[in-house]
């Protein structure tokens, strides 16, 4: 065997170790958000003002909060102890936390504690991820051939998303294989205790990795740093790398990001009122072909450096997302549909909604070009009747529309654009943020951008993108369905000039 | 190119001050008044978490490029 390939063997199986430990962690991370509705249902019930506050806790503070606390935790070990063992020790707490999570009593058993018990897990579970993505990225970086790291480390960027899809998959399969009943009562666990197997396997390949040799060298000369926090943003020269990577790449690629994964699922589950079977098959299809390019633009950056290849998704992103997205409610929007009168069909039928008979009056419509909608109107009886602001009684409603034929392949197309520009900006930045700094106080320098970039700018774009929407559409602004798009756009556009104007190659060849 | 990044420093800071202004005033406060709980969390997250990371940061980042730090020959 040639020595270029004993190499390339060697890279494959170092990525294999980190990707596979890096996707169980993402896995983890996202069936939490999966199965919240039957999380809330059965640890935080609404009724409750506590357990609904730990919930509200539990929903932002493991993605904004903890993650950076985790970045520079496992960040300061990673590079006082090492690469491997340190992100050994984050896989076996998320794997830990999210079995725990699976095997918790509910509020119903032991009360106030199984709010509590969850909201500790989950925040554990965001330490976890904090300082799993630095160490995983850092290390395959660190493994890498000399002018390849853009091509191996896109590797571990395809695991965010394909964790995604993992964790929709299991849950899938875990509901196809029990009735709905079986589900809710104990079914539901399934896929965190499932994790434990997971985490079991990635750890016994884990444990037989190498050292990176980069930080092999350095601790090997006794140049590992003894303070890297202090090192890292104490030190005016470092701090000034770690806000240009924060401003000029990873703020805009966590906005991105988010949009094109979660803000679109939103949009056309709330917005487009998409049918929710519907609306999960088309991300997932998008999620499916988009996944590869993860890997194109990652080999691309190493040939045409890493800045370009991010800063034409974050350019392209805020160019198109209202056209996009204007597309996309257009798609389903039946003003501008016309009817097939004669393919109307309304009927009643009675059904038990908490303990009670209710009558709900079903309408279905059929539109020229394919589009199905099904109105639900269940009437409430008198006394539950909840009325607004005006003493007007509110119909409980609800309506879903289903797309077929060319509508549906356009909406995957327009949902796949957008997933193409999260690789884009994806694909290279792990090679871009270990290539800014030096070996001593990588892993401490990468994380914490990547960390607020992705999970504070990022993760809280659904709130902030709701919150403009509803308050344009609180004003009558007839496009208030795209006024949440000022959010991603704003952050893309500054990032991208900062980026543009601020980056240079000579920040990262001192690295490569 | 050095000239025109150090000038836009100054936007920087301005920019971050702007941020500030929203972040706390816009979003942060009137959450506050709203009496429900969700909001009182996104509140104090908007106003301890993501303003200081903005405004703090993004007036550091201006700082920095205003005094010449991001210089081709400081990099």
């Amino acid at each position: 065997m040639t020595t270029e390939s004993k190499e390339t063997k060697g890279i494959w199986k170092v990525i294999g170790a980190s990707s596979l430990g890096t996707l169980i962690e993402w896995y983890d991370f996202f069936i939490f958000g999966s199965l919240s509705i039957v999380i809330s249902t059965k640890f935080f019930p609404a009724d409750n003002p506590t357990a609904a506050f730990l919930s509200t806790l539990a929903t932002f503070a493991a993605g904004f909060v903890v993650r950076p606390f985790g970045a520079l935790f496992f960040g300061r070990l990673g590079d006082v102890i090492g690469r491997k063992y340190t992100f050994m020790a984050t896989l076996l707490l998320m794997g830990g936390a999210t079995f725990l999570i699976g095997c918790i009593p509910s509020y119903e058993t032991i009360g106030f504690w199984a709010p509590l018990l969850v909201l500790i897990l989950r925040l554990l579970q965001g330490l976890a991820l904090g300082g799993e993505y630095g160490g995983a990225a850092t290390y395959v970086a660190e493994h890498s051939p000399k002018g390849q790291r853009g091509y191996w480390t896109s590797w571990i960027q395809t695991t965010a998303t394909f964790g995604l899809f993992v964790s929709l998959i299991v849950i899938l399969i875990t509901r196809t294989l029990m009735s709905e009943e079986q589900f809710d009562d104990w079914g539901w666990r399934v896929p965190f205790l499932l994790s434990i197997a997971m985490v079991y396997v990635s750890y016994l390949i884990r444990k037989n990795m190498d050292e990176s040799p980069e930080f092999k060298k350095v601790k090997a000369e006794g140049k590992t740093s003894k303070n890297p926090l202090k090192e890292s943003f104490g030190n005016k020269y470092n701090l000034k790398f770690v806000l240009l990577a924060l401003f000029g790449a990873a703020m805009g690629q966590g906005v991105v990001w988010y949009t094109g994964q979660f803000y679109s699922m939103s949009f056309m589950k709330t917005v487009m009122h998409l049918h929710t079977d519907q609306a999960d098959m088309i991300l997932g299809i998008a999620l499916l072909c988009g996944t590869p390019f993860f890997i194109f633009f990652g080999w691309l950056s190493d040939k045409v450096g890493r800045k370009w290849v991010m800063l034409t998704g974050m350019a392209l992103a805020l160019l198109t997302y209202r056209p996009i997205y204007e597309q996309m409610y257009q798609l389903t929007n039946t003003e501008k549909k016309t009817e097939l009168v004669d393919k109307k069909e309304v009927k009643e039928e009675m059904i038990e909604k908490d303990d009670k008979i209710v009558s709900q009056i079903i309408t279905q419509r059929v539109y020229d070009d394919g589009t199905i909608t099904k109105e639900i109107i269940t009437n409430q009886p008198e006394s539950e009747v909840k009325k607004d602001l005006h003493g007007h009684p509110i119909v409980q409603q609800k309506t879903s529309v289903h797309l077929s034929g060319m509508n549906y392949v356009f909406l995957v197309l327009l949902i796949f654009i957008q997933i193409i520009y999260i690789t884009l900006v994806y694909g290279p930045i792990a090679a871009f943020l270990v290539e800014i700094f030096p070996v001593n106080i990588r892993y401490t320098s990468m994380s914490l951008p990547y960390h607020i970039g992705n999970g504070v700018f990022g993760g809280l774009l659904p709130a902030v993108s709701t919150y403009l929407a509803t308050n344009a559409q609180s004003l009558h602004d007839p496009e208030y369905y795209l006024a949440g798009l000022w959010y991603p756009i704003i952050i893309s556009a500054v990032c991208f000039i900062i980026g543009a104007l601020y980056i240079n190659k000579s920040i990262y060849a001192k690295n490569q | 190119m050095e000239f025109i990044k150090k000038i836009l420093g100054i936007v920087w800071l301005i920019l971050a001050a702007i941020a500030a202004y929203f972040c706390i005033v816009q979003f942060g406060f009137p959450k506050f008044q709203t009496g429900h709980q969700e909001d009182l969390v996104f509140g104090i997250i908007i106003v301890f978490i993501l303003t200081p990371i903005i405004s703090i940061g993004l007036g550091v980042f201006g700082y920095f490029a205003l005094t010449g730090e991001f210089d081709e020959s400081k990099m």
